[in-house]
């Protein structure tokens, strides 16, 4: 029950920072999860992000549900998603209520100003560190950089990359 | 009837959506704005911008937004947990699938395999956001500003593992003061 509660306010602490995307809580459960509380390895903390990322969904969501799967059972994964979800769902709620002209007050613009490089950062330094846990060798050292450059620059669908990196994984290994 | 298009819609949208919340966006924008009306694209604009101001993922965002717009409180809820559904079926059978097959050879290596290819999807998550827009297009003295404060904030974050939450909040200060 204890640990139940601590994942409820580790992700509902997340939940509230994760600006600009869902994948501005990767850094963040990896400092709580893996660096402070030491719940898992850093090894298992790539193999799960690399089986939330295959998987369709929210990818928040997924990774709350498997974070709190693999802490505390069923409990874990409830406690941690309703974490991750609760912040953004009352606060937008709120903004929808109330305060539609949210977006055009100068001083939440001058703030946001601010946050979107740190959260450009954010997901770099996880982006790098992943690069760097998956043991690349001079043959597989290309396969990172040719998947982001043909998201980012030919607008390729996350999708197609996953199954043929999973496809060329069967293939290869088979031979 | 509203109700039941909302749920149908959202769950949808999670079940389908591959690769986080910005590959998602154009597949929300078809449901909602040009399949089933409940926003203009100006207003879809408008959510996208209040989601990247404010925490949690767009996706999630957006489901509240347009099911409080079409449904009140009740729709809202709906809509979200809907978005949220198939994450939860789908965790639920795959986390007791990959547990009983703990120490699979087949299913290690395939882990394995995906991961730079995963890490290059994340790679480019955040060279997507390397837009004009998000650092700052008011001339080049606030542009150098904002390269500085993601430089900072990545040897902060990536060499001295300081809390990304203390980060986000400095950057937020700086922001208000600097800007």
């Amino acid at each position: 029950m204890m640990t139940c509660l601590q994942l409820f306010r580790i992700f509902l602490n997340i939940g509230a920072f994760t600006l600009g995307g869902g994948y501005a809580m990767l850094s963040m459960v990896k400092q709580s999860i893996v660096e402070q509380k030491k719940w898992i390895s850093e090894n298992e903390f790539w193999e799960m992000i690399t089986i939330v990322q295959t998987l369709p969904g929210v990818f928040a969501i997924n990774t709350a549900l498997y974070v709190g799967y693999k802490i505390k059972g069923k409990a874990g994964a409830l406690a941690a998603m309703l974490g991750a979800g609760i912040p953004s769902f009352f606060i937008i709620l709120l903004i929808a209520m109330f305060f539609v002209e949210f977006k055009d007050n100068e001083s939440v613009a001058r703030i946001f100003k601010g946050i979107r490089p740190c959260v450009v950062a954010l997901i770099l330094a996880p982006a790098i560190q992943m690069i760097q846990s998956a043991n690349l060798n001079w043959k597989t050292f290309f396969i990172p950089f040719l998947a982001a450059l043909l998201i980012w620059q030919c607008h390729v669908s996350p999708i197609y990359i996953i199954v043929v990196a999973a496809l060329g994984s069967l293939i290869i290994r088979r031979i | 009837m509203e109700y039941l298009y909302l749920a149908y819609v959202f769950f949808k949208i999670g079940l389908f959506g591959f690769g986080g919340g910005y590959a998602m966006i154009s597949l929300i924008q078809d449901e909602v704005v040009n399949n089933h009306h409940w926003m203009n694209a100006q207003t879809f604009a408008d959510v996208l911008a209040i989601s990247q101001m404010t925490p949690g993922p767009i996706s999630i965002n957006t489901a509240t937004y347009v099911g409080f717009n079409v449904g009140g409180l009740l729709g809202a809820i709906i809509s979200t947990f809907c978005l949220c559904l198939p994450s939860i079926l789908m965790m639920y059978f795959v986390i007791r699938f990959l547990f009983k097959k703990k120490g699979n050879p087949t299913i290690k290596r395939l882990i394995d395999d995906l991961k730079p290819a995963i890490a290059g999807l994340i790679l480019s998550a955040a060279l997507i956001m390397m837009t004009k827009e998000n650092f700052s297009d008011a001339g080049i003295e606030e542009c150098n500003i904002s390269v500085i404060i993601c430089i900072a904030a990545f040897i902060c974050t990536f060499f001295l593992k300081i809390n990304p939450m203390i980060l986000i909040s400095a950057a937020g200060l700086i922001g208000f003061f600097v800007f």
